[in-house]
C-alpha cells in the first residue's frame, strides 16, 4: 500500500509539472506588458510595467521565463486580480470558502442520491424506475447549468418566493460587519460559522440561500454517477459470484447490497473524482445565476475583463482539485480492492 | 462501383433502421429535422432587415424593457426591443455553426492524434497520450474561458478555443479503438504486403472508428452548445444584438423575475431562447444515447 502511495504521489509531481508547462504556454501568447500582470503583488508595481518586465526577464528565452515564473508560483505569488482589487492569492482565500460551501452540500448529494438511484435502477433493470432514472439522466444532461438555475430561480424566487438569492441576507451582512467580535468567523462558511457562533439565524437563512444552487447543481451532475452505478450494478449482477451466493440462500438484500453494490461502487468511485472537477465546473454558472460571489463568480468575472492572472490560476487550481481527487479516489480504490492494491506493486 | 455504394449505403442504413425504431431518437430526429429546416429557411421565415449582416437582430428603439408578443413581433421583444422571433430564428443558424464547427474540427484533430498513438505505440504513443492526461485535468469550460481570455472575446474565438479544448475526448477513444483494430487480420496482412503506414491508416483504421466518432460526435453537440451559449450569456462572445441564444438568455436576465403582482410577466423572453437550447442539445443528446445504444449495448 505504502509503495502505490509513492509511487502515486511522484507521479502526481509529473503531473503537476505538465500542467504548469501547459498554462505557462497559454501565458506565453500575451505581450510581455500583458503578461507582467501575472507578477503583480501591488497597485503601486502595476504602474511599474517596464520595470517588472526587466525584474523577471520577460523579454528573455523560454527557459528563463518559466523558471522565473515557477518560483513566483511556488512562492505563492499569482499576480494581481483586478476584479478583486487584490492579489490573486488573497483573492482566492476570500472567494474559496464560498464555493466550498456549496460544493460541501452538494458533492455528498450528488454522491448519495446517484448511488441509490444507479443501483435501484440497476436492480430493477427495465422497470418504471429505470426509466425514470434514464429520463432523468437525459434531461439532465440536456439542462445546461445556468438555464436550470434561472428557471429555478423564476420559479422559487419570482413566483413562489421561498428561496433567496446570493449568500446571506443584508441585514445580516450588516451585523457581520458590525459585530466581528459577537460572531466569530472559524471557517469562513456560513452555514457552520452560524452553527459554532450558536446562531441559528444565520445559520437559516444560510441554508435557504444554498438550497436552489445545490439542488441545481446534484440535477446537473447526478446523471453521469447514476449511469455508471447503474451499468456496473448490471454488470456485477450478471457474475458467477451472484448465483453462488443466490444458491447458497442469501435473500435479495443481502445479494444486491452486500455482495453486487460493494463491487459495483469501483468505477463509481473512480469517476467520483472526475466528478468533485465536474461539480465545480458547475458551481461557475450558479455561482453567476445566484449571485454568490465565491471563486465561479470571480473567474467569469475576470474572464469578461480579459483579466488573465486569474483564468492562470484556476486553471492551475482546478487541474490541481482533479490531480488530487482523483488520487484520493484511487487510494480509496486500492484500500477497498485487493486485485488493484497488489497487481499494480 | 455499384455493389461498393450499396456496401457503404448499407453500411448506415442498418444503424439508422434501428434508430427509427427507438422512440426516445425518432422525437430526437424530429427536433433536429426541425431546426434544421428552420435553419435552411431562416432568410424566408425572417427576413433579414440588415442584407450585409444578416445576424443582426433588427430592433425598433432601445428601451430596456421587454414588451409581450403581438403581430409584428411573434415572440415580443427582449431588452433592448430585439425581436425574440428573428434572433431564436437566426440564432438556430449559430448554433449549428457553432457545434458543427467545433465538433468537426475537434473530431479531425482529435481522430489523428488518437489513430497515430495508438498505430505507432511506443514512445510516440506515451508521450501523446501524456500530454493528453494533462490536458484532461483542467475542466473543460474553464480552459475553454482561459483560450477565450487570451484570443480576445467573439463567437469565432469561442468555438476555436472549444475545438482546442474538446479534441483531447476524441483522442483517448480512437487510441484504444485503433489499439483493437490493429490486432485484426487484414491489419496484418496489409503491413506485410508492404503497404504504408499512411495508407494503412487511411484505408484500414480510419473507416472503422466511424461509428464510435459519430457518438462522440452527437453526444459533443450537445455539450458545445451549452458551453458556447454559457459562454455567450456572461458576456464572452458575439457583440451585442448578434443572433444567438445564449446572449439572448443574458438579455433576458434582468426581466427573469417580474413585478411582485406578476413574477412570469416577461415569460417570453427566457422562454423562447431558452426553450431552444434545451430542445437542440436534447435532440442531439436523444440521438447520440440510442446510438450508443445500437453499437456499444454494454455503455
Amino acid at each position: 500500500m505504502l509503495a502505490f502511495i509513492i509511487r502515486r504521489c511522484i507521479f502526481l509531481i509529473f503531473v503537476l509539472i505538465g500542467i504548469s508547462l501547459l498554462i505557462f504556454c497559454i501565458l506565453m501568447t500575451f505581450s510581455p506588458e500583458r503578461r507582467a500582470a501575472a507578477y503583480v503583488q501591488s497597485p503601486q508595481q502595476a504602474q511599474n510595467i517596464p520595470g517588472i518586465i526587466k525584474q523577471y526577464g520577460l523579454n528573455q528565452s523560454f527557459y528563463v521565463q518559466y523558471k522565473h515564473w515557477t518560483s513566483q508560483t511556488l512562492s505563492g505569488n499569482f499576480g494581481w486580480s483586478l476584479v478583486a482589487a487584490q492579489p490573486v492569492w488573497d483573492a482566492f482565500c476570500q472567494y474559496f470558502p464560498i464555493t466550498f460551501e456549496l460544493n460541501l452540500y452538494a458533492v455528498p448529494l450528488t454522491l448519495l442520491i446517484g448511488i441509490y438511484l444507479g443501483t435501484l435502477s440497476g436492480i430493477h433493470r427495465g422497470s418504471a424506475i429505470d426509466h425514470f432514472t434514464r429520463i432523468i439522466a437525459i434531461i439532465g444532461w440536456s439542462l445546461p447549468t445556468f438555464l436550470f438555475a434561472l428557471i429555478l430561480l423564476m420559479v422559487f424566487y419570482g413566483y413562489l418566493g421561498w428561496f433567496g438569492t446570493g449568500i446571506i441576507s443584508d441585514d445580516f451582512q450588516l451585523y457581520l460587519l458590525n459585530h466581528t467580535d459577537e460572531f466569530i468567523r472559524y471557517t469562513g462558511l456560513y452555514t457552520i460559522d452560524g452553527i459554532l457562533n450558536f446562531n441559528g439565524a444565520i445559520f437559516l437563512d444560510a441554508l435557504k440561500r444554498l438550497v436552489l444552487p445545490v439542488a441545481t447543481q446534484v440535477f446537473v451532475v447526478v446523471a453521469l454517477l447514476m449511469r455508471i452505478t447503474r451499468s456496473s450494478m448490471i454488470e456485477e449482477l450478471s457474475k458467477d459470484y451472484i448465483t453462488t451466493a443466490r444458491a447458497k440462500g442469501a435473500d435479495n438484500k443481502t445479494v444486491y447490497y452486500k455482495h453486487a453494490r460493494k463491487n459495483a461502487l469501483i468505477p463509481t468511485i473512480t469517476v467520483s473524482g472526475q466528478l468533485v472537477a465536474l461539480s465545480m465546473e458547475g458551481s461557475v454558472a450558479v455561482e453567476i445565476v445566484f449571485n454568490r460571489h465565491g471563486m465561479g463568480w470571480w473567474l467569469v468575472s475576470s474572464a469578461t475583463q480579459l483579466d488573465m492572472p486569474v483564468l492562470m490560476f484556476m486553471c492551475m487550481f482546478m487541474g490541481f482539485v482533479f490531480v488530487v481527487s482523483n488520487l484520493v479516489c484511487d487510494l480509496l480504490i486500492a484500500w477497498l480492492d485487493p486485485r488493484i492494491r497488489l497487481s499494480t506493486i | 462501383m455499384k455493389e461498393k455504394l450499396l456496401l457503404y449505403c448499407r453500411y448506415f442504413l442498418t444503424p439508422g433502421k434501428r434508430l427509427l425504431n427507438n422512440p426516445m431518437s425518432v422525437i430526437g430526429i424530429i427536433i433536429l429535422l426541425s431546426f434544421t429546416f428552420i435553419a435552411l429557411f431562416a432568410p424566408f421565415l425572417a427576413p433579414p432587415k440588415y442584407a450585409f449582416n444578416p445576424y443582426r437582430m433588427p430592433h425598433k428603439g432601445y428601451s430596456t424593457i421587454p414588451k409581450p408578443p403581438d403581430s409584428q413581433h411573434f415572440f415580443g421583444t427582449t431588452s433592448g426591443q430585439y425581436d425574440i422571433y428573428y434572433g431564436v430564428v437566426w440564432g438556430t443558424r449559430t448554433a449549428f455553426k457553432t457545434g458543427l464547427f467545433v465538433v468537426v474540427i475537434a473530431a479531425f484533430i482529435g481522430v489523428w492524434v488518437g489513430v497515430i498513438s495508438g498505430y505507432y505505440g511506443g514512445w510516440i504513443d506515451e508521450i501523446i497520450m501524456r500530454v493528453v492526461d494533462i490536458i484532461w485535468t483542467i475542466p473543460s469550460l474553464i480552459l475553454a474561458m482561459a483560450l477565450v481570455v487570451s484570443f480576445g472575446r467573439g463567437l469565432e474565438n469561442i468555438m476555436l478555443a472549444l475545438a482546442l479544448v474538446s479534441w483531447r475526448w476524441y483522442a483517448r477513444v480512437i487510441r484504444s479503438e485503433v489499439l483493437k483494430i490493429k490486432q485484426m487480420a487484414y491489419v496484418h496482412a496489409a503491413k506485410i504486403m508492404g503497404v504504408s503506414d499512411f495508407r494503412i491508416m487511411i484505408r484500414h483504421i480510419l473507416p472503422n472508428t466511424i461509428y464510435p466518432v459519430l457518438i462522440m460526435g452527437t453526444l459533443e453537440m450537445g455539450s458545445i452548445v451549452i458551453m458556447a451559449s454559457f459562454m455567450s450569456f456572461v458576456g464572452l462572445g458575439a457583440p451585442k444584438g448578434y443572433a444567438d441564444w445564449g446572449q439572448m438568455v443574458a438579455l433576458a436576465r434582468n426581466y427573469i423575475v417580474g413585478p411582485p403582482d406578476a413574477p412570469f410577466k416577461y415569460w417570453y423572453t427566457i422562454f423562447f431562447p431558452g426553450g431552444c437550447i434545451i430542445l437542440f442539445v436534447l435532440a442531439w443528446n436523444l440521438i447520440g444515447d440510442a446510438l450508443r445504444d445500437i453499437f456499444d449495448p454494454k455503455g
